[in-house]
């Protein structure tokens, strides 16, 4: 089998439409179904285990529906499956079926963030007495190096109140103020932490996370209902700093 | 038999949902088997719990996306990863499969059949070769479960894996279930097929349940899904082989429609008591 064969192989398990590959002996018992199922019912199932909350929302059927049209166009390009969906967001956004739930790819961004934090590299947080001991005119050109888990997701929609909604215990019920929500999932130690952030914290996050001083990087986010002193203590209190340093030839550690 | 430095004992494939129930077990299990895969993230979970069980465990390191038999050369940044996850954890063994999963750039989540003859061979043993020179040790290669016959096959599986076995010098990693899986589907007695594979090789034994499904032109095939008990049948090879070989270290996979701990505990003590019924008679 050269790799011709297999590519062609390859190609009639992620597409229906094609013939059994003349590779095999005994087409007539419809068998290679077999691997094409393997394929394609393996990843969709892989996906749903990355996006637990989104297949709630949909249901499993529409879940599954969804995954195998993603799967049969972007297939893996990694055997590592908790690699495996980045793209899904994205796709989702353009799956036509799925329009109606305008929130729907930012919850999936919620959940691909959480699995990318769970297999994270473990880092210690600082210890926050480091920042409480700076000198306050130090702060503005304070540089923050945040934990490899971190990421930040800014969206129109409740994202925080429907993900939780959907997942583990929750319970979905009417949510009566349909409110931009900002996003911030880390995973310091053991588990992954989800909270909210204030408006314009994801973007003061990202500028943090470019090495902007903090003085520049709260100037960027500034915004009604932007709150500097809240926004700190949030990533103190999560973990997410793992260093900072006064100047750009210094780090101070905990 | 083939020393590969697990116990032979009767352990089991690790889920994550099991892992308070195993360190609290008050009889350890000998042997725990991870899929490599899992643990190629940089931290978090799966490496701690993997510390625990490397601390209190004989650890086989079972891989699934290596691609031995893809045409073309084999996936060296993959084979990294795998050499970093085996310098870190010093595994007793290591094993891959006899298939293949790549194309080219994409992954196939599946373990793909190959036409038995001399250019797959040659291809295998080459990438076999490459696997043991970058990992440093003898690894076991596993038979596969098959669905569909292909054309140029011209070798049986056991002669394949022999000839495998001679030019690279690797071991065998031999699933009983997928045997018999293979052997029901292509219409092979399963006993046959066990006498004549290379058990001289044989490293370590899978034993796993499959499932019956209807095919198209209305026939059965099985499916080798890890989903249930392992099957009578299959029970019924396993005391053949240790029969022939004495105990083997065994594990018992058990991935979808995982069980609560104390079912798949159960299955590993069932295939444990084979292994001591045949380690008391070689002793008497």
């Amino acid at each position: 089998m050269d790799a011709m064969s297999q590519a062609r192989f390859a190609a009639a398990l992620l597409d229906p439409d094609m013939g059994v590959p003349e590779e095999v002996a005994t087409p007539e018992n419809g068998r290679f179904a077999v691997y094409r199922n393997n394929v394609v019912a393996g990843l969709a199932t892989a996906l749903a285990t990355r996006f637990p909350a989104v297949e709630t929302i949909v249901g499993s059927e529409f879940f599954a529906a969804m995954a195998g049209v993603f799967v049969r166009r972007h297939p893996p390009r990694s055997p590592v499956m908790h690699e495996y969906g980045d793209a899904f967001p994205g796709f989702i956004e353009t799956f036509p079926p799925a329009a109606g739930l305008t929130f729907l790819p930012d919850v999936a961004r919620l959940e691909w963030a959480r699995g990318v934090a769970y297999h994270a590299a473990d880092t210690a947080p600082i210890d926050p007495g480091v920042l409480t001991r700076l000198a306050p005119d130090a702060l503005p050109g304070l540089r923050i190096a945040l934990h490899p888990s971190l990421a930040a997701i800014a969206s129109d929609h409740p994202i925080r109140t429907i993900w939780a909604m959907n997942s583990g215990d929750g319970e979905a019920t009417p949510i009566e103020r349909w409110e931009p929500e900002e996003v911030l999932v880390v995973r310091p130690h053991e588990d992954v932490l989800v909270r909210l952030l204030p408006p314009g914290g994801a973007a003061f996050v990202a500028m943090l996370a470019t090495d902007r001083p903090l003085g520049e990087a709260a100037a960027g986010a500034a915004r009604p209902g932007f709150d500097l002193a809240g926004a700190l203590a949030l990533l103190i209190g999560t973990g997410s700093i793992v260093a900072v340093r006064t100047d750009p030839s210094s780090e101070e550690r905990s | 038999m083939v020393i590969c430095g697990l116990p032979a004992a009767a352990g089991v494939g690790f889920r994550p949902e099991h892992f308070a129930d195993i360190v609290a077990a008050p009889r350890p299990i000998p042997l725990v088997e991870i899929h490599a895969e899992n643990y190629m993230g940089a931290g978090g979970t799966p490496h701690r719990m993997l510390r625990t069980l490397r601390e209190r465990h004989a650890l086989s390191i079972h891989g699934v996306g290596l691609s031995l038999g893809s045409a073309g050369t084999l996936d060296d940044t993959h084979l990294g990863r795998l050499a970093a996850l085996c310098d870190r954890y010093q595994p007793a063994v290591v094993s891959e499969h006899l298939a293949w999963c790549r194309d080219g750039g994409t992954f196939l989540a599946d373990l793909l059949p190959l036409p038995y003859d001399e250019a797959t061979l040659h291809r295998v043993g080459d990438h076999v070769d490459r696997m043991q020179t970058v990992l440093r040790r003898m690894v076991l290669i596993e038979n596969p479960s098959t669905y569909v016959g292909l054309r140029d096959s011209a070798i049986p599986e056991p002669e394949f894996l022999a000839a495998l076995a001679a030019r690279t010098g690797c071991g065998l990693l031999l699933d009983v279930n997928n045997l018999h899986v293979s052997a029901v589907n292509h219409g092979f007695d399963a006993a046959a097929r066990l006498s004549a594979f290379p058990l001289e090789r044989v490293g370590e034994i899978h034993l796993a349940g499959h499932a019956r499904v209807a095919d198209p032109a209305g026939g059965t095939v099985l499916v080798d899904d890890h989903g249930s008990a392992v099957d009578e049948a299959v029970w019924a090879l396993f005391r053949d082989v240790v029969a022939r070989t004495g105990p083997v270290p065994t594990v018992v996979e058990w991935d979808n429609e995982v069980p609560s701990w104390a079912v798949l505990e159960a299955e590993a003590t069932a295939a444990q008591a084979i292994l001591d019924r045949v380690a008391r008679r070689r002793a008497a």
